[in-house]
């Protein structure tokens, strides 16, 4: 079976187990979810599943997805997600849910975008440590300090660390736990933070370093 | 989406009444030894409620031998807490109580509150 899944990050709360211990868990309602592809190694060169995920006006989606989809006869998703799998058994028009794809006690990865932090300093964006609060310093508590060398080269290198846009990146959770699988209400109950904010768009796969 | 957080948590548990800070309470707890499951009684004053659905926790403070105060913090909707009995209601004039943590003596009573 795919271990993949399509999901909406709902919120954390805290959730209990039978001998009372508490979880910190992130909500994701995850699924259910078409399968819109099987890309094959004899077609495509590699073996994957397309997911589809989120139904909604078709007139929001463009024509190429649109015919896509309509090609299968399958509803009108607005998130389509490539997951890498082999002997999955799946074929196109299958539905996937959170029961299906995980249970309880696995490891997976959480797949999300990040949330935007604005143009950010060196500081809060690659944790340096600022200079002292004291002892003379005026204005410069979060400064960088040195970027570079002298004279010699004279600039600075490409890719040195410092100021930036910072967030709205793709990051990955690894290696976390599934506490919870609800597939009444599609949810699954991830042990700790997932990134991202409240109702963005996640993907749940098998974990990599189990 | 705060509905489905919501459908995910613990129901209240019907034997913890209505608590507020400044009441002298016993709290009752499971505890496990081997297979052998008793339940153990902390007794002392509640110093701070926090009202989160499943993260609703109370602290009680309790003056242990030697006048050394001990405080635990129990969550409301763990399954670990069998129930609490309210022994006493305190007049108190704040939500959180830690100026009692620098009392001791005739200087950290409370006066009784009816109703």
């Amino acid at each position: 079976m795919l271990k993949g899944l399509i999901g909406r990050k709902i919120g954390m709360t805290q959730i209990f187990d039978e001998k009372g211990v508490a979880y910190a868990v992130t909500l994701i309602e995850a699924g259910p979810c078409f399968v819109t592809q099987v890309r094959l190694p004899e077609k495509e060169g590699y073996s994957a599943v397309q997911l589809g995920y989120g139904e909604s006006n078709p007139k929001r989606l463009t024509q190429g997805q649109v015919g896509h989809l309509k090609a299968n006869e399958l509803p009108p998703l607005r998130f389509l997600r490539e997951f890498r799998a082999k002997d999955h058994g799946l074929k196109v028009g299958d539905k996937v849910s959170v029961s299906d794809a995980f249970a309880v006690g696995e490891r997976v990865d959480v797949v999300g975008i990040s949330k935007g932090k604005g143009f950010a300093g060196g500081v809060k964006r690659y944790h340096f440590h600022g200079m002292n609060a004291t002892h003379g310093t005026s204005d410069r508590n979060r400064a960088p300090g040195s970027r570079g060398s002298g004279t010699t080269p004279g600039r600075v290198y490409k890719g040195a660390r410092g100021a930036g846009h910072m967030g709205v990146d793709r990051v990955t959770a690894q290696n976390i736990k599934v506490v919870m699988v609800d597939p009444e209400r599609n949810l699954i109950a991830i042990n700790g933070a997932v990134p991202g904010g409240k109702g963005s768009l996640v993907m749940i796969k098998e974990s990599r370093k189990q | 989406m705060a509905d489905l957080i919501k459908a995910v948590e613990a129901q209240d548990n019907e034997n913890i009444p209505q608590l507020a800070a400044g009441d002298t309470v016993s709290v009752h707890v499971k505890i496990k030894e081997g297979d052998r499951e008793r339940i153990q009684e902390f007794k002392g004053l509640v110093i701070r409620l926090r009202n989160s659905g499943n993260n609703a926790s109370v602290t009680v403070r309790r003056m242990a031998s030697n006048g050394i105060g001990v405080e635990r913090t129990f969550l409301l909707r763990s399954p670990r807490v069998d129930k609490i009995v309210v022994e006493r209601h305190g007049k108190v004039r704040r939500a959180q109580l830690y100026y009692m943590r620098s009392r001791t003596g005739k200087s950290a009573r409370i006066k009784e509150r009816f109703s």
